[in-house]
């Protein structure tokens, strides 16, 4: 959406080429700057850069304890970074619409709203009023396609449609960007499986911003456009490589060799990572 | 199928071999029938007394002051919890002060009361209401400081400002746990009350209903009015039960 204004900006010949606008898509969306961190004596980040690409879906991985989750806590604000600069095309996160979804949807989500009034909520928060939150709602269940009785309560829903209702609860600011923490890590491997094909719809549908931790590397590579491997703390890219198979991923996507290939390759750094200790 | 079906009547068995056995000792007179009447009779106290007679007006009257005990310490210790567990510092602070209070027996405070507010209704009211107020603001607050941290997390993260947090989380986190503490409040009130009423030149009341029974060897009478106090305490915690089904139906989910 504001990718465009910008890329008006750094040009001063006024009209873009189809071309250049796709270019200015991909132009980095969270640009990382010198990021500190430390747990007690424990050095997590060290003036730690990157660059995350807009509209492509990230798999973080690494060995435990490396900070994966840290660091979109960081990125997403709920974790104070020492020292650095996050920016969404020069944007503080304050000045952003951004998703967030949780490992425990249980807590996370809101037991005395019904699922319809949980995703509905951060409407309520800006204040937008009663009817169009309940339009907008409407028209975003519609839009996924997600069958799902949204006037269940939390509790009365399997961990996988809570967790959906939560990644809807993400979704209907129409974020910028969307973080997801292990979401599918307390669910049974069934259900993990249909969870990833939804969350891949999703992000089909909408083509935000995403960026997942993940714990589980086949997970991480289906999922991603990218996979950010990360080091050892103090953290650093071991490496950050594109996945360039083509969506819908389906299981025939995980015997594919160019899929196994990019897998093993990122096993490969993940074992030399966690070596290195 | 039909084992189940019967589930819900198990709790009368109880209250069968309770009137048996007593129907049996009163009949065999095991036991002086001038200190326990027989079921038939003290039912019959009780009826005549429920029904347009003095134990109906004393029941009425106790369950005035149990429900204005209860209201009062309600309406201040709700919203005091809600401040101090809202910020653990200030509840650390206060914590000793709250738990010694809680911990001395509301009844020796009547005295003090008595001088505060004279023999009459005020005096009962306020002291339990004392106690019933530390007993709720212990759980409400203890409720709103064990509200789960990823709850509070998602709501700020969603973009909530700390008054939301409060009103439309903490809140509500802290339902159950208020419910646990409105529930011993309203218990500890009755106690409170009935013992009041006994002892603090009381003219009314079902304290006062089983004191002059006890004063006039009625003992049917007494019996009933013992009763009366059983099912008003029960129907109290009761009451709140249902309301807390009702109206916090996540709890324990």
């Amino acid at each position: 959406m504001s990718a465009a204004p910008h890329a008006l900006r750094s040009q001063s010949a006024g009209v873009l080429s189809p071309y250049q606008e796709a270019a200015a898509k991909k132009r980095p969306h969270v640009t990382i700057r010198g990021l500190s961190k430390h747990f007690g004596t424990t050095v997590i980040y060290d003036k730690f850069d990157l660059d995350l690409p807009r509209g492509e879906l990230i798999s973080v991985f690494g060995p435990n304890g490396c900070g994966k989750s840290t660091l979109i806590n960081m990125i997403a604000g709920l974790t104070p970074p020492d020292a650095g600069q996050i920016l969404f095309d020069g944007m503080r996160l304050d000045e952003i619409k951004f998703g967030y979804v949780f490992q425990n949807y249980r807590e996370a989500l809101f037991p005395w709203l019904r699922a319809f009034d949980n995703i509905a909520y951060p409407l309520k928060l800006m204040r937008v009023p009663v009817n169009e939150r309940r339009a907008r709602t409407e028209r975003l269940v519609a839009h996924l396609g997600i069958k799902l009785d949204l006037k269940l309560y939390p509790y009365q829903m399997s961990g996988g449609q809570q967790q959906l209702v939560s990644i809807m609860r993400a979704l209907i600011v129409e974020p910028e960007i969307l973080f997801l923490d292990e979401p599918f890590s307390a669910l049974d491997y069934e259900m993990t499986l249909f969870m990833r094909e939804q969350l891949q719809r999703i992000f089909m549908e909408t083509g935000t911003t995403t960026v997942l931790v993940s714990h589980d590397l086949e997970e991480a590579v289906f999922l991603a456009d990218r996979v950010l491997l990360l080091s050892r703390h103090p953290a650093l890219v071991a490496d950050f490589p594109q996945v360039s198979a083509s969506r819908p991923r389906t299981d025939a996507t995980l015997s594919d060799p160019e899929f196994i290939r990019i897998k093993a390759h990122c096993l490969e750094v993940f074992q030399r990572e966690v070596r290195r200790a | 199928m039909k084992a189940e079906s019967f589930k819900p009547l198990l709790p009368i068995v109880g209250v069968i071999g309770l009137v048996a056995v007593w129907s049996l000792v009163t009949w065999r007179q095991w036991v002086d029938p001038v200190l326990l009447p027989s079921p038939t009779a003290t039912a019959q106290a009780l009826w005549q007394g429920m029904d347009g007679g003095t134990l109906g007006f004393d029941f009425v009257k106790t369950v005035y002051r149990t429900a204005a005990a209860t209201a009062i310490a309600a309406v201040i210790a709700i919203p005091l919890g809600i401040v101090l567990g809202a910020s653990e510092k200030v509840y650390r602070s206060l914590e000793f002060v709250i738990d010694f209070f809680r911990s001395t027996p509301a009844s020796a405070m009547f005295p003090l009361f008595l001088i505060l507010f004279g023999v009459g209704d005020e005096t009962k009211i306020s002291v339990a209401a004392f106690g019933a107020v530390l007993v709720i603001v212990f759980n409400v607050a203890y409720g709103v400081m064990n509200a789960r941290k990823t709850r509070l997390l998602a709501a700020k993260v969603m973009g909530a400002s700390r008054l939301r947090v409060l009103v439309d989380v903490m809140l509500l986190e802290s339902l159950p746990q208020t419910f646990v503490g409105l529930r011993n409040g309203v218990s500890l009130a009755l106690v409170i009350i009935v013992v009041a009423e006994m002892f603090i030149g009381s003219q009314d009341g079902l304290g006062h209903s089983v004191f002059e029974a006890q004063q006039l060897f009625e003992m049917p009478r007494m019996y009933a009015a013992i009763f009366a106090a059983g099912v008003l305490g029960y129907g109290l915690n009761l009451l709140f039960l249902l309301i807390e089904r009702r109206f916090v139906h996540w709890s324990g989910k």
